[in-house]
């Protein structure tokens, strides 16, 4: 008995030692439920109640094996007295404990085979969207609407690197969330442009693997508004942690609204575009522009610091590409490399912003060139490139 | 390393030989560290003076190869194996040849795979309609892959021709090995090296066909190792087998030299069974690889 | 010596004596050497030292993970060390340690000389050093190591992997050559030097098990080689096989790949199951209940494994039908390992029980297994396994299985036949803080795990949302402590070799059966030189 003393005695000690460290690190307000969530579709509602089922089941068997296993170790110890039997087997005995588990998994199997074909019916939806993952963000891309648009990650280097204090969504949060009609059937298309992403929103039980060159299909129809949060699943490369998905679901009308508003956006953008053309930066506008657009989707990989990571992603800091040829410089950053990580961003940027790029990048950590890159310069390259 | 720590019992069936130390599989591990290194350094670095480090570690493995079989075969000639080591080392053959058999059953898997998923998906069918539309909507599935979605092209090799004339020497190689393997069980030993010898030429004659294959898909049909999963699955499986060949060609070799200094007996000769199973197998991955890499 | 055991070898020990004349010289024993019990300890201290490397970068991992935010490594830094950890727990510490096992015990157990093929027995051995040495090589190159997952699924680990690939692929495909050819030797050995009388159903259960594992490895090894290679030919000699432009498919890639995963997997539990069904019995007094269903159900274990794979690619966007198939094979698992579980249970029931040290570890296994045995049933459920898959949830199911079940198995195996080994008993008192420490810890450290995953945290992640926070916190103070007792097991494991402690007779457990307690303790350095009478 006293080995069993023992083991209590220091069970309570492992939890006393838990609670305190639970609370010594109380460094955040916000609480974390400790199960599945139920989400805001039939079908995660569907999938929370097969887990709570699988779960218990589990306990269940787990419950009557262990005790059964601990009455012998209370019971029929030697320093109890306890005599050894000697039998070794029991062909009726064991015969029935293949057969209950078997049983069991029939249980289980009929309502998960329930779910797994509805949950793999993406017809008759009422709007679809693209949604690619690349290195590392999501781009998504409304079917019959003329909107699209990338989704990057908003919580900043300095709350990343601990000089800034954390916002609650930290992690969870990107400048422009997906929006989707509440009580509609959505379905995705997922891709991705580089290496396998996997688009995941829990409360909404989808989690599709993006693979390159291959689409899949995906669905849900979300009951309830909100904003709804998730983050890539599959491992895709250094940022992989740092691609969330924020969805804002909102009733039909709302999103009709925000709908058209896109859609007006991205005519006015394009208008934008042409007058941007005649209009020309000086070297402090584009410096500035630049090292925004540059923190924001390029120091990712080429570092804050223009040094990029050795045998990785190329330093730009003294880069002959980028203190020499103008011409291949934005050929790179416009079309992008095909076969590496150094994607085309002539979709992800307007003109201004990658001429205010390239600029920024030719004059920074002491590339000091001193040239001034226009957008009709950008302009002129693509569309010499075109022909 | 010959003075031998030997554990002989009265009882002569059981009686089980262990070698004493040995430095062989030391150089072994040496060997194949600096072939690894070299070869990994090479391809990744692209500087030559890795490829001599891949050709340093590839002598110090023949040498240790002809060290080790060396003891072997003086251990097997002194008589101190016994039945039951046979039977270790047939045993010990049988399942290398059955990894190797696993080792080429990644690529037919991945051969099958693209044939019958990868392809017809990228061109539509199963349950990837949205893929053919939206990624390539130009390609249109069909096996030899001689277009790639990309838009690469290539031709097909047909089994007409070279392939054919392989599949016959290879089967013909069997037959003559095989013919070589009864003849030294029966103790007749010109009609043992007429066969080796033959099957040994047959080889070779297969090999230099294989190269001209290889020639001719480069210079004159542009099939290339990189010209799409056609070329891929093509040069590693052809590939991978001319190498097996390649090994195997000289294993045969290695035997007829042994056969010609007259080792060997009708009741013990490990080494030539070895060989003629490593072989047969070999042939066996053609047929496979003629029937589903060229005629199908 | 022998009392009631059914054995008799035969031989008396100092009969032979004249022949156990180690070779003096550390080089001419330990490099050149074709002893099995020198080969296998061997196995088992290079298993420990990457245990121990391993660990380290689990414990550079966790202190990662301790706080939101980076603090101490840098993400792509991060994935290097998850993914090397990944890779040297399973190739370096678990499978070597196994093989270490197989290779001391399976020849005693057996009544054989040694293993079949000697001299490439310490070539499968020897390979090993290299192998690691290379692996860990790359996180000194530019542009790092392997940063791609223990997975390495394509094309991460083809167009953007770092330029030391290759490096990592050649590291593989030693592994391979070596595992190879440790598994041919097991077989052969088990299957043709058995001595006389030892029929195939008398076999002691570990030497079972590990019999069908060897066939796994076998089988799905050259399969490895295979994924490998492919990796190296996409990333450096221009084929597509990964990619679809060339017609490839990067599923592709993870079919291959688990074709060999998923065995690998229980390649790294069936040795345990053997261990255990050792342990069990000698410390309950009491003969192994249901043998022959045991036999029968490690080889449906590892024929069922073959048709499993997917489960590993539930969210790839396989067809319904496939998920079915692979959902209901997964869980038809389930079934013979339930079996195995029960028939240990049997044989606790009406035992007469203590509870050294080997036996708390096997208890532990009992329960901690089974508890990951679950959540790999609860992953199994395809639409649940959406909401899991590729968050600590699966990193809590497979630590649980491989941590508090091959790690465990381990360490009973290590303290159950030390004193045959050494000579010498292990330190008692020391032994039992280790396995408390262990037993407490390796539950902070991964049960709350499972709270991380179903609250939504993705595993491969070096910075996540504040909520995780406190969890993760936890973890990792679990994940320290279940470190440094780890240390505890070194100390009495150096004590024992050096000789520190008490004698171990012959027979140091009262309950165990088999050849390795007729024979002194520590075993003389050649045994059954002449086959042992199994009757
Ligand atoms: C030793 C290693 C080991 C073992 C033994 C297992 C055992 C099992 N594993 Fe696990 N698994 C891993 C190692 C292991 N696994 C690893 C390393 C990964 C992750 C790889 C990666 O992605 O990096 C993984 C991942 C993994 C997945 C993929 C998860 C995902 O990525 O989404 C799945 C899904 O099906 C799974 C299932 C199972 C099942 C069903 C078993 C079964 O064998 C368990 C059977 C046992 C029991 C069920 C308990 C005892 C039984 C009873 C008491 C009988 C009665 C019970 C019932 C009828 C319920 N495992
Ligand atoms: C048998 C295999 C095995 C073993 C034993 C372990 C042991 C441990 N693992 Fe491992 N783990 C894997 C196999 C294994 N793991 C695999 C396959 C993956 C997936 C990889 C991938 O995603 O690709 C993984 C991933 C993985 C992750 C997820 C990483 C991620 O997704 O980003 C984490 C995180 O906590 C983790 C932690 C640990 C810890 C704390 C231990 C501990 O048990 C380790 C304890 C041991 C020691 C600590 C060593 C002894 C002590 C010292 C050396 C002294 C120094 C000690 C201190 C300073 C305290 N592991
Ligand atoms: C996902 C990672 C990634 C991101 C994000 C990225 N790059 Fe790159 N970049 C690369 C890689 C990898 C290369 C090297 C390509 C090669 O192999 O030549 C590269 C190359 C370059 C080069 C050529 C450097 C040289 O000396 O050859 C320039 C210039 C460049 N990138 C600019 C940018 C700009 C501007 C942005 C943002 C608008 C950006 N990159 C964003 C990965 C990235
Ligand atoms: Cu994108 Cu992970
Ligand atoms: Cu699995």
């Amino acid at each position: 008995m006293s080995q069993l003393n023992l083991c209590l005695l220091r069970w309570q000690w492992g939890c006393l030692l838990v609670c305190s460290m639970l609370y010594a690190t109380q460094v955040s307000a916000k609480s974390m439920p400790f199960n599945l969530t139920e989400g805001v579709t039939d079908i995660s509602q569907q999938v929370y109640d097969l887990h709570m089922t699988i779960f218990i089941i589990c306990c269940v068997i787990g419950l009557v094996v262990f005790a059964a296993m601990f009455w012998a170790i209370i019971h029929h110890r030697k320093d109890k007295g306890a005599q050894a039997a000697q039998f070794h087997e029991n062909t009726k005995v064991e015969i029935i404990w293949t057969a209950i588990p078997f049983v069991i998994l029939i249980g289980m199997a009929i309502p998960a085979t329930k779910t797994l074909i509805a949950m793999e019916d993406p017809s008759n939806a009422d709007l679809t969207i693209q949604v690619t993952g690349s290195q590392w963000k999501w781009h998504y891309k409304y079917f019959g609407h003329d909107v699209e648009f990338y989704s990057l990650l908003a919580s900043r280097q300095d709350q990343i690197h601990n000089q800034k204090k954390k916002r609650e969504n930290y992690l969870l949060e990107v400048d422009y969330p997906l929006v989707l009609p509440v009580g509609k059937k959505v379905r995705f298309l997922v891709t991705s442009e580089d290496v396998i992403h996997s688009w995941w929103v829990p409360a909404f039980a989808v989690k599709k693997d993006a693979n390159p060159g291959f689409i899949n299909e995906a669905w849900t129809r979300i009951n309830e508004p909100g904003i709804y949060r998730g983050q890539c699943a599959e491992l895709c490369g250094k940022d992989h942690g740092f691609m969330p998905i924020v969805v804002i679901a909102k009733p039909q009308e709302e999103f009709d609204l925000w709908l058209a508003a896109q859609q007006q956006k991205a005519i006015e953008a394009k208008a934008e575009e042409q007058t941007m053309l005649a209009m020309s930066m000086d070297m402090d506008e584009m410096m500035q522009l630049g090292e925004q657009v540059y923190n924001k989707h390029c120091a990712a990989c080429h570092q804050p610091n223009g040094e990029g990571l050795a045998g990785v992603f190329p330093a730009l800091k003294g880069s002959q590409m980028v203190t020499q040829d103008v011409a291949a410089h934005i050929d790179i950053v416009v079309n992008g490399k095909s076969g590496t990580a150094m994607q085309a961003f002539a979709k992800q940027l307007t003109l201004k912003e990658l001429a205010a790029v390239i600029g920024y990048e030719r004059n920074a950590w002491g590339n000091n060139t001193g040239d001034v890159i226009q957008p009709a310069q950008v302009k002129a390259a693509m569309q010499q490139k075109d022909q | 390393m010959s003075s031998s720590a030997q554990h002989q019992s009265s009882d002569k069936a059981t009686n089980y030989y262990v070698p004493s130390q040995s430095i062989w599989p030391i150089v072994g591990a040496v060997g194949l560290f600096l072939m690894a290194l070299g070869a990994a350094m090479w391809i990744a670095d692209g500087a030559a003076q890795y490829s001599w480090l891949l050709f340093f570690g590839a002598v110090i493995i023949v040498f240790m190869l002809f060290g080790w079989f060396g003891n072997v075969i003086t251990e097997s000639m002194t008589g101190l194996y016994s039945a039951q080591m046979d039977r270790s080392f047939r045993q010990g053959m049988s399942w290398f040849i059955f990894s190797e058999v696993m080792f080429f059953l990644a690529f037919f898997g991945a051969l099958f795979y693209a044939r019958m998923i990868a392809v017809p998906w990228l061109g539509g069918a199963g349950n990837n309609g949205m893929t053919h539309e939206l990624l390539w909507p130009e390609f249109v599935a069909h096996w030899p892959l001689v277009t790639t979605p990309d838009g690469t092209t290539t031709t097909a090799m047909p089994w007409q021709g070279l392939p054919l004339m392989n599949t016959v020497i290879l089967l013909v190689s069997s037959v003559t090995l095989h013919y070589g393997h009864v003849s030294l069980e029966k103790g007749r030993r010109t009609e043992t090296k007429l066969g080796l010898g033959l099957t040994v030429l047959l080889g070779i004659i297969f090999l230099v066909l294989q190269v001209e294959e290889y020639i001719h898909a480069y210079q004159e049909m542009g099939l290339t190792l990189s010209s799409g999963l056609y070329g891929n699955t093509f040069f590693l499986l052809t590939g991978f087998h001319g190498l097996h060949v390649t090994l195997g060609t000289i294993i045969l070799f290695v035997l007829f030299c042994r056969v010609l200094k007259g080792h060997f007996t009708p009741a013990q000769h490990f080494g030539f069974q070895a060989g003629s199973w490593y072989w047969h197998f070999v042939d066996v991955v053609w047929l496979c690889l003629f029937v589903f890499v060229y005629i199908l | 010596m022998s009392t009631d055991a059914a054995i008799n070898t035969g031989v008396s020990d100092d009969a032979h004596e004249h022949h156990d004349h180690k070779p003096s010289g550390f080089f001419a024993r330990w490099v050149l050497t074709t002893n099995h019990k020198d080969i296998g300890s061997l196995y088992l201290l290079f298993s420990f030292a990457m245990f121990l490397t391993g660990g380290a970068m689990a414990m550079v991992i966790r202190a990662e993970l301790f706080q939101p935010g980076l603090q101490l490594v840098e993400p792509n830094f991060f994935n290097q060390m998850t993914t090397v950890h990944g890779l040297i727990m399973v190739f370096g510490a678990v499978m070597p340690a196994f093989v270490g096992l197989a290779n001391w015990m399976i020849p005693v157990m057996i009544g054989a000389p040694d293993m079949a093929l000697p001299r490439m027995n310490n070539w499968s051995f020897w390979i090993l050093p290299f192998a690691f040495s290379l692996m860990l090589m790359t996180l000194f190159m530019e542009g790092g190591g392997p940063n791609f997952g223990w997975t390495f699924y394509a094309p991460l680990s083809t167009k953007y992997s770092p330029d030391s690939t290759a490096v990592f692929v050649f590291a593989v495909h030693l592994m391979g050559i070596s595992s190879i050819m440790g598994a041919i030797n097991v077989i052969v050995t088990i299957v043709n030097l058995r001595a006389p009388g030892m029929t195939m159903m008398k076999l002691p259960l570990f030497v079972w098990t590990w019999l069908i594992t060897a066939f796994l490895l076998i089988a799905v090894m050259p399969v490895l080689a295979g994924a490998v290679t492919m990796v190296l030919t996409d990333k450096y000699f221009g084929t597509s096989f990964f990619d679809a432009a060339g017609g490839g498919d990067p599923v592709m890639f993870q079919h291959i790949f688990w074709f060999f995963g998923h065995p690998e997997v229980y390649i790294m539990i069936l040795p345990s199951f053997g261990i255990i069904s050792a342990i069990i019995p000698t410390f309950s007094r009491k003969p192994l209940f249901g043998y022959a269903s045991m036999v029968y159900a490690t080889a449906s274990i590892a024929g069922l494994s073959f048709l499993v794979w997917a489960h590993h690619m539930f969210t790839t966007g396989m067809p319904v039908a496939a998920e079915l198939f692979f959902m209901y094979c997964t869980m038809l698992i389930s079934v013979p390992t339930g079996v195995k579980v029960f028939n240990w249970v049997a044989t606790m029931w009406r035992g007469s029980l203590t509870f050294e040290v080997p036996m708390l570890f096997a208890i532990a296994f009992i329960v901690l297994f089974t508890i990951g045995g679950f959540s790999g049933l609860m992953l199994a459920i395809t639409p649940v396994d959406f909401q899991y898959h590729d968050t600590y949830f699966v990193v809590a199911h497979f630590h649980y299985v491989l941590v508090s079940g091959a790690i465990f198995s381990i360490m009973a195996a290590s303290y159950y036949w030390l004193p045959k080994w050494t000579g010498y008993m292990y330190d008692d008192y020391l032994a039992k803080w280790h396995f408390w420490c262990s037993l407490i810890s390796v539950n902070i450290l991964f049960f709350p795990m499972h709270f991380l995953g179903l609250a939504g945290m993705p595993r491969r992640i070096p910075d996540y949302a504040l909520q995780f926070a406190n969890v993760n916190a936890v973890v990792s103070i679990g994940g320290f402590a279940f470190g440094l007792s780890q240390l505890i097991f070194l100390v009495v494991v150096i004590k024992c070799m050096r000789g520190k402690g008490e004698r171990a007779s012959a027979k140091p457990w009262e309950g165990a059966e088999g050849l390795e307690w007729e024979m002194p303790s520590p075993a003389p350095y050649h045994t059954h030189t002449t086959p042992p009478e199994i009757k």
